[in-house]
């Protein structure tokens, strides 16, 4: 008990490996991959003149059901970055909870933030330890970005089921409908000359096109008043992109495809 | 065979005490009291990268004099029980008093059994939106108080709080606040030395921000408050 224990040093994922490996799930011997399970679908990120966006639709599936209408898919995780996930829906939001507790509990032992490169590492380590999971079913593919403020501006990285860090990315997309996001924001995407606005239309184009294609990934369901989540990160730290301006930015996109 | 030397438990606590007190006296006192929005946590501190003030959780700031090595050793566990009782329970379900306790429990277990006693005493401090502020004080031997408004470690403790409660009112800006901590300091300290904002180390639990309260202040920001 308090200083009888072994950990010692500044990561809380390892000092519940060591000390408390009650408190983490344990896997071995299930198979999720028949099991019908929560999912989070599309999600993306992209960086713009003022730093990084990230966004993401509302709905989980289970099978070919809705699970939840109204998920919450895009993590702030710290003053400077958020964390979206898209796969099997209680893994990943226990996986940003781990990562946002990760980054505070180094913070306050050290007394100092970790590097931007820092922080992704963690993601990895965290996202690799979930493989065996992830290999019985329980898949998650994170997104990080978040505001560098040693380097001046928005960064991007996206990960695989193994925790393969592949760089740095301008704009990525994941999920079921993470193609159709990807190549809708290949078209659109000028970085530096995006605005806020024009970084946020890009956004909600790229989710509209998935939404179009993908059955999985939920649009606007104007009806229920659901609309997809939108964060930016900036100097300022993380912003909620308001509904009013997540609704400009559909009419924005609706009356260009109507143009087209 | 030797008779095993015989010492009263008496004389053993007594010379422990003793021993405890003399390594406390060496370091500076520490205070912190409550302003309008939250708790403020001062301490004279030229080091800049030895802190005596740190964060535990959202509401919770710990504080302590005495050796070194040994609260660093204290504060770290502090910080992994506040948050591995926030991970499995609820960030909310983290208290001051359960830590307190905690601490009270392992230096009172140090102090009767170990050869020697920490040479700390710690100061535990719990900011409410609802109620009133908390600070737990608990010393080598793990005697733990509570108190209300303001409280002090290291030092000559009396001397301290009837300096605190002598300028100390409710609802006290920020800057009314850290005049008094820095009085009572000075006090401390014989009047000899001016504290000013390359030796005061300052922190503030905010009640007004959400979630993690607990805030460092600058040196510009502590120079600014004391006025230039």
């Amino acid at each position: 008990m308090f200083l009888d224990e072994k950990y010692r040093g500044s990561s809380f994922a390892e000092y519940l490996r060591v000390d408390h490996p009650d408190l983490l799930p344990d896997f071995r011997h299930v198979d999720f991959t028949k099991a019908v399970l929560m999912h989070g679908t599309t999600v993306l990120s992209l960086v713009y003149r003022d730093g990084a966006l990230m966004a993401g639709d509302r709905l989980a599936t289970m099978g070919h059901q809705v699970g939840t209408r109204d998920v919450e898919k895009v993590f702030k995780i710290d003053e400077t970055g958020c964390m979206a996930i898209a796969g099997v829906a209680g893994p990943a939001v226990e996986m940003a909870r781990m990562f946002q507790l990760e980054l505070e509990h180094f913070q306050k032992l050290e007394g100092h933030d970790l590097t931007f490169e820092g922080k992704a590492n963690r993601l990895s380590f965290l996202v690799r330890q979930n493989l065996p999971a992830a290999m019985q079913g329980l898949a998650v593919m994170p997104i990080y970005a978040g505001f560098d403020a040693e380097k001046g501006r928005g960064r991007i990285y996206k990960f695989d089921i193994t925790g393969g860090r592949f760089g740095e990315a301008d704009y990525h997309a994941t999920g079921s409908g993470g193609n159709e996001a990807n190549s809708s924001l290949k078209k659109s995407f000028r970085q530096n000359d995006f605005s806020r606005e024009d970084a946020i239309a890009a956004a909600i184009e790229a989710l509209i096109d998935a939404a179009d294609e993908d059955r999985a990934t939920g649009g606007f369901d104007m009806k229920r008043k659901i609309y997809p989540t939108c964060k930016l990160m900036t100097k300022d730290g993380v912003e909620d992109v308001s509904d009013d301006d997540i609704l400009a930015a559909r009419e924005r996109v609706l009356a260009k495809h109507e143009e087209a | 065979m030797a008779a095993p030397f015989y010492v009263s438990p008496e004389q053993w606590y007594t010379e422990k005490a003793e021993y405890a007190r003399k390594g406390i006296a060496r370091g500076k006192p520490i205070v912190a009291l409550d302003y309008a929005q939250g708790i403020v946590m001062m301490a004279e501190n030229r080091s800049a990268g030895l802190k005596k003030i740190a964060e535990i959780y959202d509401r919770i700031g710990f504080a302590a004099v005495g050796k070194f090595d040994e609260y660093e050793n204290l504060r770290k566990s502090g910080v992994r029980y506040a948050d591995l009782r926030g991970f499995s329970f609820s960030r909310e379900d983290v208290a001051a008093a359960n830590l307190a306790n905690e601490y009270s429990t392992v230096l009172g277990g140090i102090f009767t059994r170990e050869m020697k006693p920490f040479e700390v005493e710690i100061l535990v401090c719990e900011v409410n939106n609802a109620s009133e502020n908390t600070y737990f004080r608990i010393l080598f031997d793990g005697f733990i108080s509570d108190q209300r408004n303001f409280a002090s470690i290291g030092g000559d403790s009396d001397q301290l709080s009837e300096a605190l409660g002598k300028g100390w009112r409710a609802g006290l800006s920020l800057g009314e606040a850290i005049q008094v901590g820095r009085d009572a300091l000075g006090q401390a300290n014989g009047g000899s030395t001016t504290l000013d904002r390359d030796s005061l180390e300052i922190a503030v639990l905010d009640s007004g921000r959400t979630g993690r309260k607990f805030v460092r202040l600058s040196k510009d920001e502590v120079g600014e408050l004391l006025g230039g």
